[in-house]
């Protein structure tokens, strides 16, 4: 009786749920943790909150009437899924797409970026405490909404894109409101610089805590900003170009040091990068048709197995579609980036402190209904 | 030692910093607006919930009732209705219901549509509690409107 009451006391550890309502997991987002004291013994992710069956709706459905379901998924960044669907029916059924549908596509898909991680930006502040740097991140989202509000119609749930083109035209007050907006956020960003990446607090949370090592983020097939933190240089756009993004000139920010601190660096520069990319758009912007000149009316891709990725704003975001030659999908499979960027975090968080894991599980930019589609 | 020392005072001065931005943030001016009291204007793409466009000079609705819209949505949130009547070329609509609640405002309905008869209305204040506020006859709107 002794001894067993001795073990107890010497392992005395106890699980506790974080989640499904919690303000730092975004969403419904479960984490079970077996913790000992402050310390993290084991963490299991639970999910299956909001699953809403999207593969299986793209099974019963035309393939034209998929497309609103893409930007339910990642709600962030609905554009790169948009992008990402309609790229791989085009590539199944062989459709053209005229470049300038394919410039406006990489203009507003790199806004879509921006803004998705000003909004991380915020949130992930706010998830370490500071309130402030969130309502700035906003009003600058807010400038970015505001012109996919003018050319999409909608605010966050885009559904943009179409086969062989996009919806509506882009026209001078676009142009001339993205230009100011670019001008804005580079006034602004030195100013999120001195405010929140030098600051001393934000440092001690990030720096050397959370490390996922290359090898880590390699057997968990993490992508995006997670993996370009660990030091691995990838990004879909650059290593397997689509659309026209091989005609832009871009680099991929990477480090190696693989802590919370690298995953908030590689973002922040991303956002520079993307808006690189946009002036290139804009000054290059062709003249011509958004969609092809012969009307893509019923798509029935061939038969066969096809698969096509886009670079989204937390990673690599493949579509896989199964066609029976027929208007609907055999199988359509989506591959998220966020699951498998999430499914490190078991591993990752061993024997860490749970404010440390918060911070760790804020810079891997979860979104939930992306993990659970 | 000394390090430590180096970053205490480098520490503490990132944070004045911070105060000093925060502050000066302080005195602009504001960027919210105070939405019950102020609206914004939606801009001429702003996708709401669909309505019929009147022909100009009857001010009847445009729609033949050919129900490519009922067809093209993938929410199935629409119902059209029509009948043939004497002395009318193809058919008249008689009942156009959108069930609001399952809408997901895609535009797929009005890109269907052949005859330029629907198209996104500018209203977003639809708050309500009961669901039946959101099934939407969109011919009685439509006379409501005119």
């Amino acid at each position: 009786m002794n001894g067993l009451l001795q073990q107890d006391l010497n392992q005395e550890t106890f699980t506790i749920n974080l989640g499904p309502q919690h303000p730092a997991t975004h969403g419904v987002l479960r984490v079970k943790l077996v913790m000992d004291g402050e310390y993290i013994v084991e963490a299991e992710p639970v999910l299956g909150y909001i699953h809403r069956m999207h593969e299986k709706m793209g099974e019963n459905r035309t393939w034209a009437k998929f497309l609103p379901n893409c930007g339910r998924m990642d709600y962030l960044c609905a554009l790169s899924y948009n992008h990402g669907y309609v790229a791989a029916i085009e590539r199944a059924a062989g459709i053209e797409v005229p470049e300038r549908a394919e410039y406006i596509r990489v203009i507003t898909v790199e806004l879509n970026r921006i803004s998705s991680h000003l909004l991380w930006f915020g949130a992930f502040v706010l998830d370490l405490g500071g309130f402030t740097p969130l309502l700035y991140a906003f009003d600058d989202r807010e400038q970015i909404l505001d012109l996919l509000e003018s050319v999409t119609g909608s605010r966050l749930t885009y559904c943009y894109f179409r086969f062989g083109g996009v919806y509506n035209d882009i026209d001078d007050s676009f142009i001339t409101g993205t230009r100011e907006f670019i001008k804005r956020l580079r006034e602004r960003l030195p100013m999120y610089d001195a405010l929140v990446t030098k600051n001393i607090i934000l440092i001690k949370r990030l720096k050397d805590i959370g490390p996922i090592s290359k090898d880590m983020a390699r057997r968990y097939g993490a992508t995006g900003p997670v993996a370009r933190g660990s030091g691995i240089n990838f990004d879909v756009r650059k290593h397997e170009p689509y659309s026209v993004y091989s005609e832009f000139d871009f680099d991929i920010p990477v480090y190696e040091e693989g802590d919370s601190m690298a995953r908030y660096m590689v973002r922040m520069k991303e956002m520079e990068q993307s808006m690189r990319i946009i002036e290139q758009a804009l000054d290059k912007l062709p003249e011509g048709d958004i969609q092809p000149k012969k009307a893509v009316k019923m798509v029935k891709p061939e038969k066969g197995d096809y698969y096509h990725a886009v670079e989204a704003a937390r990673g690599s975001f493949g579509v896989r579609l199964v066609s029976n030659g027929t208007n609907t999908a055999y199988r359509l499979k989506l591959r998220s980036p966020t699951y498998s960027n999430l499914s490190l975090f078991g591993e990752a968080t061993k024997g860490m402190l749970l404010p440390d894991a918060l911070a760790l599980m804020g810079s891997l930019d979860l979104v939930i209904p992306e993990i659970d589609r | 030692m000394s390090g430590y020392f180096k970053e205490l005072i480098s520490g503490t001065k990132s944070l004045f910093i911070g105060l000093g931005i925060t502050g000066k943030y302080f005195f602009e001016p504001v960027v919210t607006l105070q939405y019950p009291h102020e609206y914004l204007e939606m801009t001429p793409r702003y996708r709401g919930h669909i309505e019929l466009i009147p022909d100009e000079e009857t001010g009847e609705p445009k729609c033949v009732a050919c129900g490519m819209c009922e067809k093209g949505c993938p929410s199935g949130c629409i119902s059209v209705k029509g009948e043939k009547r004497k002395g009318v070329k193809g058919k008249v609509l008689t009942k156009y219901i959108l069930n609001f609640t399952t809408c997901s405002l895609c535009g797929q309905c009005v890109e269907s549509c052949k005859f330029d008869a629907l198209r996104f209305s500018l209203d977003y204040n639809l708050a309500s509690q009961r669901k039946e506020d959101f099934i939407y006859d969109l011919i009685k709107r439509l006379k409501e409107k005119s």
